[in-house]
Formats: C-alpha cells, structure tokens, sequence
C-alpha cells in the first residue's frame, strides 16, 4: 500500500504552491482542521501562526548526522537512503514487529498541524506538518499496562553521515516521552510538511514533532519505537546533563547555562528582526501544562 | 640566493595598506549578503556572527605565524603583522557588535550575559585585551613606549588567543573538531614561543 499523504493529501489540498514559497502568506484560509481531540483554542491559535517557507524550513536545520551547520544538513542529507525503510516497534506492546512506515500509519488520518518549533539554541520557525497523532499508533502497537516511557531511535547509516563519522554525538541518536506526552493529542508522527513528503533534512521519513519541547525532542528518521517502563536515554542528556534534561520543555524562564530562552529569533526575519519572547510550553500552555502539574520545572527540566 | 631571500625580495615590493581594505570591504560585503538575504541563509545574524568571529580567529593565528615562519623558513613577513593586527580587531570589533546590537539587542541584557554566561565572559575578555594593542599599534605609540615597553604589552596576543580559542570550544554544541585544531594550532604556536624563551635562559 502506498502512503496515505500520496493518496490523501496533495499540496493542492493545504497549500497553493505559489502560496507555499512566500514565506508571509498567512495560511488561515488553507488550514486543513478537523482534526481528532483538538480544541477550538488550538484550532485559533493554528490560524494565526504564519508558516515559514519550505526554503527556510529545508535550509535551516539541525541534524547533527549530517554536520553540525545550519546548512549541512541541505547539503549532506541527500545521502540518507530512506527506501526501504522499516520501523521496529518493540518493549511493552502487544503487537511487536517491523512496520513500513504504510503500515505504521495505515487507517489513520494524515492531517495538517501548524505548529511553533523552538530550538533549544533560541531561534523558531513555523512549520506545517502533516503527520499523525502518536497516539493513534501506540493505540495501534497496543501498549500494555506497565509501559510508562516511549523510546526512539534515529537511523544510522554510517557511510552517508558524515556526523556519525566524526562522532559529534554518541549515535545512534535517541529520544524518549512519558507516556502521557507521547499520548497527547498535540504529539505527532509527522511524515510530510506542506503536503509534500518530508525533505531528508527534515527527518523523512517519518519523525517525532513535539511542538511544546525543543526541538532536539522531535525526533528524525525513526526506525524504533519502544515502550518501557523506565525513563529511556536522551542523547542530548548523554552528552551534557547539566545542559539538557530529560523533559525539556520549552521554558523562557530557565535558561540554558549558555544563553537566554526567555527570547528567540524568527527565522526568516532577516539581519534586522528583533527578538520576540519566547511563551511558556512554547505557546502549547493551555494544552499541556496539566501534565507537570506539581513537578518542579526549575529542577525537571 | 636562497629561495627565502627571493621571496623575501618580492616581499619588499608588496604594501602592507591593501589588507586595511581587502578587510574592510570583505567586512562589509558579508554584511550586505546578510542585510540584503542574499547570502546567510534564513537566520542571517548567527551566520554574520560567526563569519566575523572566525575569520577575526584566522587572522590572529596567522599575526602568530609570523614570527616562528621567519625561525623556520627565513621568509619575513613583519611589514604585515601590524595590518593583521589592528584588522583582527576591527574585526571582532565587528564581531561583538553584531552579537550585541542585532542578537542580543538590549544593552543591559549584554552586560548580563557578558557576566553570566562563561564562554561570553571569555570572549568579551579577549576582546577587552586586544583593544590597547590596537590603541598602540601607531609608530608614535611604539617610540613613546620605547620598543621594550611596547613589546611587553603586545605579548598580551598570547592570552587573547587563548581567551579567543576557549571562547569558541565553550561555544558548540556536542563534539566538534572545528574549535579544538584551532585550539590546538593557537597552543601549539605559544609552545614554540615557550621552548624558544626556555631555551633563552639555559
């Protein structure tokens, strides 16, 4: 079976494709809604977001396999051979096994979220996913009682990245969300932006997009999902504790120990944009902050 | 005739001013690509930044270079080392006030940050440091001092470079080789100084 967005969801469905280029078109008209579990706040709130073009939102990224620039991963990504690709869902499940990314998703709605993405280096843009709820797939996967955490793993290819090769981080790269994160219906599995498949810098083909967490959280290019019941290895907090928690919610009252996150840059602003206040959650406030009720950020962050 | 001397021989007829503006207007070539979106990407104040940091970086490595290739090679490139010098700090010059006009864009919020966060710290230090070599690279500057005085302070280079190496390992994210070669060139070239003023005293 085909993936669904290539049956479903074209371009001309969301986004004209001249409107898709310009960069501050305001997209209110186009947002495909209706989606599952989202409420009206969200909805409104997803209609005033202006998306950043596909040239910003394929030119600038973090994808450490492939170089540690901006720019690397534009240039270098080409190499990521993404078919065939196959996804293991394991640990606490019922129904373990190897899933194209078809049957990961199959029976589900691909839909279009426009979401805020906040890196943890303090720079944002605006990104119309199309993707699925996590949920929906764990629902799918048939997570048992006692699984508590979900896992993942980013691909590694070792001869086409050339990060890998230099050991920037300890990879493969993981990630992991509680259970009720992973389960929250802002969580996706997103496998296209704009309507078109994911570009390779930009996780294709199929990655994590949590919009209220760094951006180091949505992880790209999945090709494991495990559920367990202790709190899985994040490679940014291999690498650094004190830099990078396991929760890493975007949060503009605690700092990195580097810098500020109480502002950021737009990207796409140009040499003159000035500095726009980062919002607690990232914006998703309303919508996830009962999830920590009672923790401590300061100290779980 | 050696080939030093030969080269050396086509040194003397080359002028040290076109380094003053082949600096100057590659400063502001890059900031008209990054003003005018034509070049820098979609977030041009980081790439604008770091293009003047890391070349003001180049440029203080090769003021160190200068001496120790004269041990080495006999080629002599003195007549340069102040224009490579004063435009090193023209361009953190440049450097600091992109990071803090366009980036940070608050003057308090510069000095928190010059306080709190160490890589800042550093950085602004080395900064700091090479503002009186450049103050006195004049040859009014170096006859007042008297050549003893004006090179004790000039030895001040040693330190910005090391600040300046710091700054940029305390800077990146993960492991990444770029910091740690310049590191590793700018410790390198102070240990050839160090043999050679042991070597002085035994």
């Amino acid at each position: 079976m085909a993936y669904r967005w290539t049956n479903d969801l074209t371009a001309a469905d969301v986004t004209p494709k001249s409107m898709m280029m310009n960069r501050r078109q305001i997209m209110a008209g186009a947002v495909g809604l209706g989606a599952i579990g989202f409420s009206a706040t969200q909805a409104a709130a997803q209609g005033t977001l202006k998306p950043n073009s596909l040239e910003d939102i394929t030119t600038y990224n973090n994808y450490y396999e492939f170089g540690t620039g901006k720019d690397d991963p534009a240039k270098n990504a080409h190499k990521l051979v993404t078919s065939p690709w196959s996804i293991k869902v394991d640990g606490l499940v019922n129904n373990p096994g190897e899933y194209s990314v078809a049957d990961l998703i199959d029976g589900l709605d691909v839909e279009e979220r426009i979401y805020r993405f906040r890196c943890v280096e303090a720079w944002a843009m605006v990104v119309p996913w199309n993707g699925v709820e996590l949920a929906d797939v764990l629902k799918k996967a048939g997570v048992q009682a006692n699984g508590k955490y979900v896992a993942f793993e980013t691909v590694v290819q070792e001869e086409n990245m050339v990060g890998v090769q230099r050991r920037v981080l300890d990879f493969p790269y993981v990630e992991g969300l509680r259970m009720d994160e992973a389960m929250h219906p802002l969580t996706l599995l997103a496998t296209g932006i704009y309507g078109e498949p994911l570009a390779n810098q930009s996780g294709a083909p199929i990655r994590v997009v949590v919009p209220w967490k760094y951006g180091y959280k949505s992880i790209k290019s999945i090709v494991r999902i495990t559920v367990t019941d202790r709190e899985p290895p994040t490679s940014w907090n291999k690498a650094n504790a004190r830099e990078y928690g396991f929760y890493s919610n975007v949060n503009p009252t605690v700092d990195h120990p580097r810098w500020s996150q109480a502002t950021h840059r737009e990207i796409g602003g140009g040499l003159f944009a000035k500095r726009q206040p980062t919002l607690m959650f990232n914006g998703y406030e309303d919508e996830v902050a009962r999830l920590y009720a009672g923790m401590d950020l300061t100290v779980d962050s | 005739m050696t080939v030093a001397n030969t080269i050396n021989g086509a040194l003397r007829k080359i002028p040290a001013w076109p380094i003053y503006w082949i600096v100057a207007a590659w400063t502001g070539w890059k900031f008209y690509l990054a003003a005018t979106g034509k070049g820098g990407g979609p977030e041009p104040i980081n790439w604008l930044e770091r293009e003047y940091g890391e070349f003001g970086l180049k440029l203080l490595i090769a003021g160190l270079l200068i001496t120790p290739v004269r041990t080495w090679t006999g080629i002599n490139l003195i007549k340069f080392r102040r224009a490579i010098g004063v435009t090193t700090c023209f361009l953190i010059l440049a450097h600091f006030l992109v990071w803090a006009v366009l980036d940070v864009q608050a003057f308090e919020r510069v000095w928190m940050e010059v306080v709190k966060r160490k890589y800042v710290t550093v950085g602004m230090a080395a900064f700091v440091l090479m503002i009186p070599l450049a103050i006195t690279s004049n040859n009014r500057s170096m006859r007042k001092m008297g050549p003893l005085v004006w090179r004790k302070l000039h030895k001040l280079t040693y330190p910005v470079a090391v600040l300046a190496g710091i700054h940029y390992l305390w800077l990146v994210k993960g492991f990444q080789i770029e910091p740690i070669v310049y590191m590793a060139v700018i410790l390198g070239l102070l240990a050839v100084r160090l043999k050679w003023a042991w070597a002085k005293i035994v």
